[in-house]
């Protein structure tokens, strides 16, 4: 009798965020345009709308960027930490009181859900400014030196999957060590970082002390490569990252690389499944799976092999892609037409090399970036699906049937971001987290973060660690005072 | 998903559980864990679904025909049962495209006089029998309470399972009570089996309660009384409801949900709605299958549905009182 319960569309106002047709590169405390007058547009990857044109930073924007913040510098790090202190909690109060509007900016230039962006995006960013603002005025009693010092200018690259929260995981804990920033957004969501720039400018900050530069990735070598910078922070693909690697050895350049990632969710038999499930889907189709910490594969035990995809199958049938703007929306748009090509491509392999494919009956917007979450079983570790980091809504299921078997399978990876471990049994969360090499293992949880913890990987997933009292060290000098570097 | 691997699956095969104390015990303990920090954070997460316009309509009208009305104090009267019954008839006497509540549900001496005020409309009467609310009674004087309720015309009985003996291990008695007082109910009352879930205190123990009621033949399964501090949550609803869920898929035997208690708001009635829809699916969401154990609630409804229709929020004097 009962009709289907069609819930209405519940969309977020795009009206409490007012996009300016233009934007300019940050430098210096002022919004201006680039030295040769280069443009780029961003769009949002749910309607392809243009949403503004802005400046593409060029080899003399980064050396006039650098410059400011070299200049900056001098004053912030000379700063009482509890000085620096005061302009952080300011931000990050900033950010509560605009997240509403930093969540639609976000959820419109990136295509993730609002939900995402509201409850899990701008929470942490928020929290990060809290936590590293903390942290300023204790520095010598964060097990780094009696008088850890600044590094100098950080050059900071971040990708287009958490583009304020990527920007929060680098700016907040350089300020608040006493650097100075020179950060370059992706191409294709660099709009919540420049309302960041304005957010520096309503919280006060000195000029220079942060210098945000749109661009492509020639603007990210050019900072990375340039003389003046002491330190590079970079999270994106395992392949930028070595090219990096690659440009800074040699100099004396601090280095952290934060990459790829191919993680594995191991569920054991005694599992508590219907949490397992959820957790699977947080894993896998958070962020449309454009995480590198996600849980792109899946290794079940293969004695509940069958009933756990059954349950699987059901949950994801129960997904709602569509406009991101809407509150009801789990699935939102792939980041960009180039992104999805990947996907597919990498998926159209993964069905060559005879892997099940499944996808839920589940319409697809007729404009805009989309795919459909997808399920392979039958997977092994020899196909590339079980290999490459996909980096979208794309699960490989693999079996094992012992714990050891498990362990070899998790670890024969180029990567090691992150696994999740699901048992009802507490010794063997720990047995089995000891022997997993990954530097984040949630267990009977995947995907959560907390400023308080570090986040890093192993192998090709990059080295250093962000967050946590971990993530001051990528930033500090211990003993070495920064005329020396 | 909540069979574990060692169980058996066709239906017949799942009456062999129950040929003795150890069998039962074994496969209850056998049925995966419940992490409570997930089984939480997915209750919350289901309720942050924004429910508008056209889907609240009709979640409200959804919501006021799987109220059961209920009156249940020592002080109860046939004047104060006519009125509760009469209100189940015709919820908002000012709109009668209103839907009827599914049911009134009174003590067992109530019951006839409840009969008569529903007389002729769809509306059930549903008795709590078996020494409720806290069921410390001989198994005689629970079956005797049965009887003279399904006597006096109850369709629904519901029943509290002795939790003394369900939190000392004892499953086989909770089990055994059960069954007696489903065969008194005969074929004309439905049984709604309590649990209590506040008492059981862990998850674990309320994804056993929830088989071992469905084992025993309930037809509902039902969180609480009413009368203790935690009753009805996102969270135990959830989780009964992936067991029925789950049962259906083992047995193809659809045994219905009922959360009771604390639910006050049409808000929190639309997020249990939300739950249900997305756990145990559609095929749930009907008065059937799906009811909410509130007396408060239903003026809240009446309230919100008034709004809808009119544009302005009435107020409480706009509804009536029980």
């Amino acid at each position: 009798m009962a009709s289907v319960f069609e819930y209405a569309p519940a969309p977020e106002s795009r009206s409490i965020v007012d996009i300016a047709p233009s934007y300019g590169l940050f430098i210096d405390g002022e919004f201006v345009e680039a030295a040769d007058g280069k443009v780029f547009k961003t769009v949002s990857p749910s309607t392809e709308e243009v949403l503004a044109e802005i400046a593409q930073a060029g080899e003399a924007d980064v050396d006039r960027a650098v410059k400011a913040a070299r200049k900056a510098f001098v004053k912030w790090s000379a700063l009482p930490g509890s000085e620096r202190a005061k302009y952080l909690f300011r931000i990050a109060r900033i950010i509560q009181e605009r997240s509403r509007e930093l969540a639609v900016l976000e959820t419109l230039d990136n295509g993730k859900p609002i939900k995402e962006t509201r409850d899990a995006d701008l929470p942490l960013v928020a929290a990060h400014f809290f936590y590293y603002a903390g942290w300023a005025d204790k520095l010598e009693h964060a097990g780094f030196g009696a008088s850890p010092a600044p590094l100098g200018v950080a050059g900071q690259v971040i990708p287009w999957n958490f583009p304020l929260l990527m920007l929060a995981w680098k700016i907040a804990p350089a300020l608040a060590t006493g650097n100075t920033v020179v950060l370059k957004p992706a191409e294709t969501t660099p709009l919540s970082a420049l309302f960041f720039a304005d957010i520096c400018r309503q919280a006060g900050l000195p000029k220079g002390v942060v210098n945000i530069l749109p661009g492509y990735g020639d603007s990210g070598a050019a900072l990375v490569a340039h003389p003046d910078v002491n330190k590079v922070a970079f999270t994106g693909s395992t392949a930028v990252g070595k090219e990096i690697a690659r440009t800074v050895a040699g100099t004396h350049k601090k280095v952290t690389l934060e990459l790829g990632g191919k993680g594995a969710n191991i569920v054991f038999d005694d599992a508590p499944i219907d949490q397992a499930v959820e957790g699977i889907v947080n894993g896998i189709f958070f962020n449309q799976g454009q995480v590198c910490c996600a849980g792109s594969r899946l290794l079940v035990q293969e004695s509940i092999q069958d009933e756990l995809l059954e349950s699987l199958k059901r949950r994801l049938s129960t997904l709602r892609l569509g406009d991101p703007l809407d509150k009801n929306t789990d699935i939102g748009a792939i980041n960009s037409e180039e992104q999805l090509t990947r996907i597919t491509s990498l998926v159209e392999q993964g069905e060559a090399e005879g892997a099940e494919r499944w996808s839920p009956a589940c319409e697809l917007p007729e404009s805009g970036y989309w795919f459909a979450p997808t399920l392979f079983t039958n997977v092994t570790q020899a196909h590339r699906i079980a290999r490459d980091e996909i980096f979208g809504p794309v699960l490989s299921v693999l079996t094992f049937r012992t714990p050891d078997e498990a362990v070899a399978k998790a670890n024969n990876s180029a990567y090691g971001l992150s696994a999740g471990i699901w048992t009802e049994k507490g010794s063997r969360i720990l047995a089995v987290a000891n022997k997993l090499r990954a530097g984040v293992i949630w267990s009977n949880t995947f995907n959560k973060f907390d400023p308080t913890s570090p986040f890093g990987g192993y192998k090709e997933s990059g080295f250093g660690r962000e967050g946590g009292r971990h993530g001051l060290e990528a930033y500090l000098a211990p003993s070495s005072p920064e005329g020396e570097r | 998903m909540t069979m574990p691997t060692n169980a058996p699956t066709a239906a017949h095969a799942l009456t062999d559980v129950t040929a003795s104390d150890s069998t039962l015990r074994r496969f209850l303990h056998g049925l995966p864990g419940v992490d409570a920090v997930g089984l939480e954070a997915r209750a919350a997460s289901l309720g942050t679904r924004s429910i508008k316009t056209t889907a609240k309509a009709y979640a409200i009208d959804l919501a006021i025909s799987m109220v059961d009305l209920t009156t249940l104090e020592g002080a109860d009267t046939p004047g104060k049962v006519r009125a509760l019954g009469a209100k189940a008839v015709h919820p908002d006497p000012s709109d009668r495209t209103t839907p009827a509540t599914a049911a009134v549900c009174v003590y067992p001496d109530m019951v006839a006089t409840a009969k008569e005020a529903v007389a002729g409309s769809s509306v059930k009467v549903a008795s709590v029998a078996t020494a409720f609310p806290a069921g410390r009674a001989a198994l005689g004087v629970k079956l005797a309470d049965v009887r003279d309720a399904v006597g006096a015309g109850a369709d629904e009985i519901d029943m509290v399972i002795d939790r003394g003996a369900f939190l000392a291990g004892n499953y086989m008695k909770v089990y055994d009570e059960i069954v007696a007082v489903k065969e008194a109910c005969g074929t004309s009352a439905r049984l709604k089996v309590i649990f209590e879930t506040g008492e059981l205190s862990t998850y674990d123990n309320i994804r056993r309660a929830s088989w071992l009621g469905m084992l025993a033949g309930a037809d509902f399964i039902k969180t609480s009384t009413g009368k203790v501090a935690v009753n009805a949550t996102p969270a135990n609803t959830l989780l009964m409801l992936e067991a029925v869920r789950d049962f259906r898929a083992q047995t193809g035997i659809q045994v219905g949900v009922k959360p009771a208690g604390g639910i006050r708001t049409t808000k929190d009635a639309v997020k249990f709605l939300v739950l249900v829809n997305e756990t145990a699916g559609e095929d749930w969401l009907d008065n059937h299958w799906f009811r909410f154990g509130a007396s408060s609630l239903l003026n809240d409804l009446l309230m919100q549905r008034q709004k809808l229709a009119t544009g302005r929020y009435s107020g409480p004097d706009y509804v009536t009182v029980d």
